[in-house]
């Protein structure tokens, strides 16, 4: 708590100071890099971004700074941050990016918490010539978007590709034997689950699944035990929850006390928060949900005991977009010492050619995109293996059937 | 159907008891809390702390909980709205300053916890057991709080009827200049309803956290809710509030099960403007004027 209000402090501080120097920055020589960003501290975003963002902003910051700054050419250069409160709403992060771009005349952006706003504030970065890493952004529209917008870099990738692989591992286990072919299919009404249900049904239908169960909920749904009871009594093989994290948490809740345990239990967005673990304990094991990541790279190991030191309570990282968000912190740090100066179209350049060592490995981008995502992860040991693609480095086979839940 | 019926129950039970708080603050305090909400996460993250970090079973916890955001609540009204009071001179009026104020408020409460516990999403659990009742499976803690419910919203039926000091508080709700011609302290009686009202959210706060996910920013859903069974039932009507209640459980449970779960929510603002167009004050409302 008191580490909370010296944050609050410092922001408020960061934002006088910015307002009282902005005059006389630019003539003098380059004593510091300014970095500003607009992220949702209050609003229905606020969730996400307290998990998935912030802390690995202000991990980041802390670590270039007590290593000096950023390099630019043969000194150190510290950073300096502003930032304001979207307060979740596009309009807000437009105005707050404007603000940043020709008030407080900030070197680079980071970009927002979402889908939704990194969607938002595309046009603006891309007009003033920032660059956009956008690390939380799933949507369909990623390589469109890329080509339109040559400074935005889409690290997240598209909804297609996720229900597509999806459904590829489920079609190797059904080969395999493990599955039979009944799925029912639970989805949020809402950008994610829309996306998702619909890239998922025809991949389901194409490979031949049946889908005994396929309906959607709308968001704020506070008792999901009446769909639990449904897809239970049809008893499918694989049940599939395209959700948001209450409800994530809701129908994993309501499904171990009616006992429905198919044999593969997958979950969406927040299945890979830390709060899915420390909630469901040992009943976490053999779930499967959105996201993943190489829990046994020693990159990610570091990353995880890092995030845990520097976070308020020594909360530990999302298992899907927060190593992503870190990565994409280090791509434009690397970028930035490359070209060493504030050039950001050089920045730009350096991101879309070269390649970068990040936490989730070397990354080198293709039309503004990874080549590799992880898509399905499932929690074995406590831990968030990615499982899917099983191509991808460090991919753990999956433990099909999930097993039975535990009484508590 | 039986699952379906039960399930309805205890959603609607649960609604109710969202909603009794409000009720009570709306209907004789004439105060439109719009920070009504935040109040109940405040006493959900409460109970989180209680849990967490002292291991005490949030029923237990109740017992702190609840004299705690009484007194709160009634400092908030003496200190904060009764110069409101005092200053309004319409009934209406003191609706528009309130919420103005409350409006305010919800910043407020909802700052200090985002300061405390960050915007991150929690959740523990307590109680989150299958118990079997007629054949069907239900979690123990909703049934609990359904019980709750149950149990709080007749107690305070039978003080509102059946005593002096409840009978005063109605006299309040339905005339308030009235009410001091027959030596009833309309002030200190409108600061009792608008504690009372304050505990009753309090306890639905720590009830709630054993099976809901919150966050510091997810009051505003519990404001709305509360308000649409308050306004259906009948403002300042604790009997309205749980047919209302339960009225949109048992309805949006039934939709979910025989129809389809995504039309849950139209059916809630059906059944809800249906109401409204047969009885403009509401289920058990009578009209004013």
């Amino acid at each position: 708590m008191v580490s909370a209000v010296k944050r609050l402090a410092a922001g408020l501080l960061a934002v006088v100071g910015a307002a009282s120097v902005g005059w006389d920055g630019a003539a003098e020589a380059q004593t510091s890099v300014k970095i500003g960003y607009a992220i949702s501290r209050t609003g229905p975003a606020a969730g996400g971004a307290a998990v998935t963002t912030i802390p690995n902003y202000e991990l980041w910051v802390k670590e270039v700074n007590a290593g000096g700054g950023l390099k630019l050419g043969d000194k150190r250069v510290p950073i300096e941050v502003v930032q304001y409160d979207d307060r979740s709403s596009a309009e807000e992060a437009a105005k707050a990016l404007e603000r940043l771009i020709t008030q407080d005349k900030v070197d680079f952006i980071l970009p927002p918490w979402g889908t939704g706003l990194n969607l938002a504030v595309g046009p603006i970065l891309n007009k003033a010539g920032y660059p956009h890493i956008a690390s939380t952004a799933v949507t369909d529209r990623a390589p469109e978007l890329a080509k339109r917008w040559p400074n935005s870099f889409w690290l997240l990738g598209t909804s297609a590709d996720a229900a597509k692989t999806l459904v590829e591992l489920l079609v190797k286990l059904r080969t395999e034997g493990k599955i039979g072919d009944t799925v029912a299919m639970a989805s949020i009404a809402d950008g994610f689950g829309i996306d998702l249900s619909g890239a998922a049904r025809p991949a389901l239908t194409a490979a031949k699944f049946k889908l005994a169960y396929d309906k959607t909920y709308p968001v704020g749904t506070q008792d999901l035990s009446p769909i639990i009871n449904e897809v239970k009594a049809l008893n499918p093989d694989v049940f599939i929850a395209f959700s948001y994290p209450p409800d994530t948490i809701a129908i994993t809740e309501q499904s171990r006390i009616s006992g429905f345990n198919p044999k593969i239990f997958y979950t969406g967005v927040g299945t890979a928060f830390p709060l899915f673990k420390q909630k469901f304990g040992a009943n976490a094991e053999g779930v499967m949900g959105i996201g993943g990541w190489n829990g046994d790279s020693p990159a990610i190991k570091d990353y995880l005991a890092r995030h845990k030191a520097s976070a308020a309570n020594g909360a530990e990282p999302d298992r899907w977009a927060s190593a992503v968000t870190y990565a994409g912190l280090q791509m434009l740090q690397q970028a930035i010492e490359r070209v060493g100066k504030v050039d950001r179209a050089a920045v730009i350049n350096d991101l879309q050619s070269g390649t970068f060592d990040t936490v989730i490995g070397k990354v080198k981008l293709e039309n503004n995109m990874p080549t590799k995502y992880w898509w399905v992860g499932q929690w074995q040991d406590g831990e968030f293996y990615g499982v899917g693609p099983s191509g991808n480095e460090g991919a753990r086979a999956p433990v099909v059937p999930k097993p039975a839940w535990k009484a508590q | 159907m039986t699952n379906a019926v039960l399930t309805g129950l205890v959603l609607g039970g649960m609604y109710a008891l969202i909603a009794m708080g409000l009720t009570l603050q709306y209907g004789v305090a004439r105060i439109m809390n719009l920070s009504y909400g935040e109040f109940l996460i405040g006493a959900a993250f409460a109970s989180y702390w209680l849990f967490t970090g002292w291991a005490l079973n949030p029923l237990a916890g109740l017992a702190f909980v609840i004299p705690v955001s009484f007194g709160i609540s009634y400092l908030l009204y003496r200190v904060l709205l009764t110069p409101l009071v005092r200053r309004a001179r319409t009934r209406d009026a003191l609706e528009v300053d309130s919420i103005l104020a409350t409006f305010g408020m919800m910043f407020i409460v909802q700052g200090i916890m985002l300061t405390m516990f960050g915007g991150a999403y929690f959740s523990y659990s307590f109680l989150a057991v299958p118990v079997t009742i007629v054949g069907e499976v239900l979690a123990l803690n909703r049934l609990i709080a359904f019980g709750l419910a149950v149990v709080v919203g007749l107690a305070l039926y039978l003080t509102l009827t059946r005593t002096r000091i409840g009978t005063s508080i109605r006299a309040v709700a339905v005339d308030p200049i009235a009410a001091q011609l027959v030596a009833i302290d309309v002030t200190r009686t409108s600061a009792l309803a608008f504690a009372l009202g304050g505990a009753l959210v309090a306890s639905a706060g720590v009830l709630i956290s054993m099976f809901l996910t919150f966050s510091a920013t997810s009051g505003v859903v519990f404001t709305m809710k509360a308000l649409i069974v308050v306004v259906m039932g009948g403002v300042g009507n604790l009997l309205g509030c749980l047919v209302a209640g339960l009225a949109l459980g048992l309805s949006e449970a039934l939709v979910a099960t025989f129809i389809d779960p995504g039309l849950t929510l139209a059916v809630n603002f059906a059944l809800f403007l249906g109401v409204l167009l047969v009885k403009p004050a509401g289920i058990f409302g009578r009209a004013q004027r």
